[in-house]
């Protein structure tokens, strides 16, 4: 019979009074655990779409953090719109000429090149128009680049693949400008396969629907990333419906002042004209990654426009916002696993009295006082080790009992085991730690006991 | 064996005045020796034997175990002492509760010699009648058999001397002899010197050296005469 033996007869003695303080302790082991999970979860779903294959956003004029919160995570609303005429000038090459007549309307020097085209060989420009709803998703209008020219994934080496169906066109001679794509999430809630139709309900989910339907063309594969959690139609589709046209002339830019370029795109129906064209975005990927840095300064002294870089708005508001609160929960919990610690200082020391007899005891059989003194601060280990074992097990249990409703909120598939990060290891020194300070006091008293006053005759 | 010289042990009272207990010029018992030790209640039979066992620190003198000099010992080295050349059986058992018989007769062998030697806990037990209770906790076994079991704890070490303090006070009459003479025949199997304290002149009939505390202890003659 060992130490350890002994430690284990001495708890099971105290049977209801073990298990109470295994339990406190596990609770506050679980809520580290839950924190440092849920934490895992925020970062994860943030991070793995830091990386989202463009390096600017531009979008009105407001906090980029929120543009970035919009555009990348279709989160809160939109602060507002930008012209449409902005989007050509990120075109590179001769894309903004050839933008301008494939869409037709009224625009200011019709055939010179972009503002931005310098910067943008080899790049791309992809607007985005955000505001309506299908179901609790957000609707994103765009073109088909959106799939074609963005790639995702921590390496950004991943192409958007269709589970069922293809990519929207731009035009197509079934659908005319209405098609959509549905990511992988959005379909699966909203029950929706190819051939579907979709409408979209205007400025959020309970508004007033709008009549035009989108026929769904494609499903796409799960991507983790916040894009299965939306609806994507042809933005020309987008324009068509009602109240998507600008309503008012831009004092700054008259319509008079344009040139009329006529009707773009001869054999297809009309499109919105450019000079009723408003984005939420445009995600622009520069030719050079070093010109990205230029652009942004470029287009924030222009006064016209917000230009955000994704990966630096998220790294702000991980050490702004996230961090904080993480640490904050972290110092809650850590008090809550001293707290526990107490409960089994007090519960030991309680029963010292009751025990010094069987100190007594085992110090008549030869037992040396530093042995008591070992045995009970074993007695503390064990209790603090197989609560935070308990507690730990029930964290990441309840992970992955609720993992169904995070993947469902966050787009993050979380198990038992890939929520296990290294900070965990913190928690084997840091609960030795408290039962060594737990156990210390009884451990002393049981050192102090006077053995031919308790052992009775 | 046992060799007790000029031992003197006092208790400091509440009002900082020191109340004599023990005064033994000497005391010798012999290896494998079987002695009785009777006297008045109060008289420090107990004291003496917590001094044997060192327990308790004599003020003065020596005792000499085997060879040893318990007195010059740390608390460490009394603790290997007792725990290696000592068994102990207490008037009140002393049994851990939250443990079984065997486990009982065990916790003497860890903190003793630190081996392990369960045939033997399990021999003593079936020795001492108790075969078939070994994994029941004390508070399923009569008092009787929970001092057989006490009796079996302190015999696991194979101890040079056996301190036994009034074993059968708590004990029902039909068990008392029983007892007696579980823990004689044992000491005598096994060559183990006995101090046994009793209060039973019956009891004390049985032994061949019969040693009263009042003959060897000048704080009981100083007392008597006191009284007288």
């Amino acid at each position: 019979m060992n130490l350890f033996h002994i430690a284990w007869r001495n708890m099971q003695q105290r049977g209801l009074a073990t298990i109470l303080t295994m339990l406190s302790m596990a609770l506050g082991v679980c809520m580290v655990v839950l924190v440092l999970g849920i934490s895992w979860v925020i970062t994860e779903s943030f991070s793995r779409n830091s990386n989202v294959g463009y390096n600017l956003i531009v979008g009105a004029r407001g906090g980029s953090l929120q543009l970035t919160l919009n555009a990348v995570y279709y989160l809160s609303q939109p602060v507002g719109t930008i012209p449409y005429e902005l989007f050509l000038e990120f075109l590179p090459g001769d894309g903004r000429a050839e933008e301008i007549h494939r869409v037709g309307g009224k625009i200011e020097e019709p055939d010179r090149k972009g503002l931005y085209s310098p910067y943008m060989s080899g790049g791309f420009a992809i607007p985005v128009c955000l505001g309506d709803y299908f179901g609790r998703f957000r609707v994103v209008g765009t073109t088909p680049d959106f799939f074609e020219k963005l790639q995702y994934g921590e390496m950004n080496d991943l192409k958007y693949r269709f589970a069922s169906g293809r990519n929207f066109k731009d035009y197509d001679a079934e659908n005319g400008y209405f098609e959509a794509v549905l990511g992988a999430q959005c379909a699966a809630e909203r029950k929706c396969q190819v051939g579907d139709t979709l409408k979209t309900t205007h400025g959020d989910p309970e508004g007033d629907g709008h009549g035009q339907a989108f026929k769904i063309v494609g499903i796409l594969e799960p991507t983790g990333t916040p894009n299965d959690r939306a609806a994507f139609i042809n933005i020309e589709g987008f324009y068509l419906m009602e109240g998507h046209a600008r309503a008012f002339e831009n004092p700054m830019h008259p319509d008079a002042d344009k040139e009329d370029v006529g009707e773009g795109g001869a054999q297809l129906p009309p499109r919105l004209a450019l000079e009723k064209r408003d984005i939420t975005a445009i995600l622009v990927r520069t030719g050079n990654p070093m010109f990205a840095m230029n652009m942004q300064t470029t287009v924030k002294k222009s006064e016209v426009a917000e230009a955000a870089s994704p990966i630096f708005e998220i790294g702000n508001l991980f050490s702004n916002f996230v961090d904080p609160v993480r640490y904050a929960l972290l110092a809650v919990t850590t008090v809550v696993c001293f707290v526990s610690a107490i409960s089994i200082l007090v519960s030991i020391y309680n029963s010292m009295n009751e025990r010094r007899r069987d100190i007594a005891v085992m110090r008549a059989l030869g037992a040396r006082r530093d042995v008591v003194l070992f045995v009970v601060l074993l007695e503390s280990l064990l209790i603090a080790c197989l609560g935070g074992l308990l507690g730990w097990l029930a964290g990441h249990s309840l992970g992955a009992v609720a993992s169904s409703m995070i993947e469902y909120r966050s787009g993050v598939r979380v198990t038992f085991v890939n929520t296990i990060t290294y900070y965990e290891l913190w928690l084997i020194p840091g609960l030795v730690i408290l039962a060594t300070i737990a156990g210390v006091v009884p451990a002393f008293v049981a050192y102090q006991t006077n053995v031919s006053k308790n052992l009775g005759a | 064996m046992l060799a007790i010289q000029n031992l003197y042990r006092s208790f400091l009272l509440p009002d900082q005045t020191r109340l004599p207990v023990l005064d033994i010029p000497h005391l010798h018992i012999n290896s494998g020796e079987q002695v009785v030790l009777i006297g008045e209640s109060g008289g420090g039979k107990t004291t003496l034997l917590h001094c044997i066992a060192g327990i308790l620190t004599p003020d003065k003198g020596t005792i000499e175990l085997d060879g040893i000099h318990i007195t010059k010992l740390s608390e460490a080295g009394r603790d290997r002492v007792r725990a290696a050349k000592i068994g102990y059986v207490f008037q009140t058992f002393n049994l851990l509760p939250g443990f079984t018989a065997l486990e009982n007769v065990r916790l003497g062998m860890t903190f003793g010699t630190g081996k392990h030697n369960v045939a033997r806990a399990i021999n003593l037990l079936e020795r001492v009648g108790l075969g078939d209770r070994m994994h029941h906790r004390p508070g399923a076994l009569s008092v009787g058999q929970q001092q057989r079991v006490a009796v079996a704890r302190a015999l696991a070490n194979k101890p040079r001397l056996l301190l036994a303090d009034e074993p059968t006070a708590n004990i029902d009459p039909s068990n008392q002899q029983k007892i007696i003479d579980l823990i004689r025949e044992n000491c005598r199997e096994e060559g183990i010197a006995l101090l046994l304290v009793t209060h039973s002149m019956h009891v004390a009939g049985q032994f061949n050296r019969v040693q009263q505390l009042e003959q060897l202890n000048r704080v009981c003659q100083s007392t008597a005469a006191d009284a007288h």
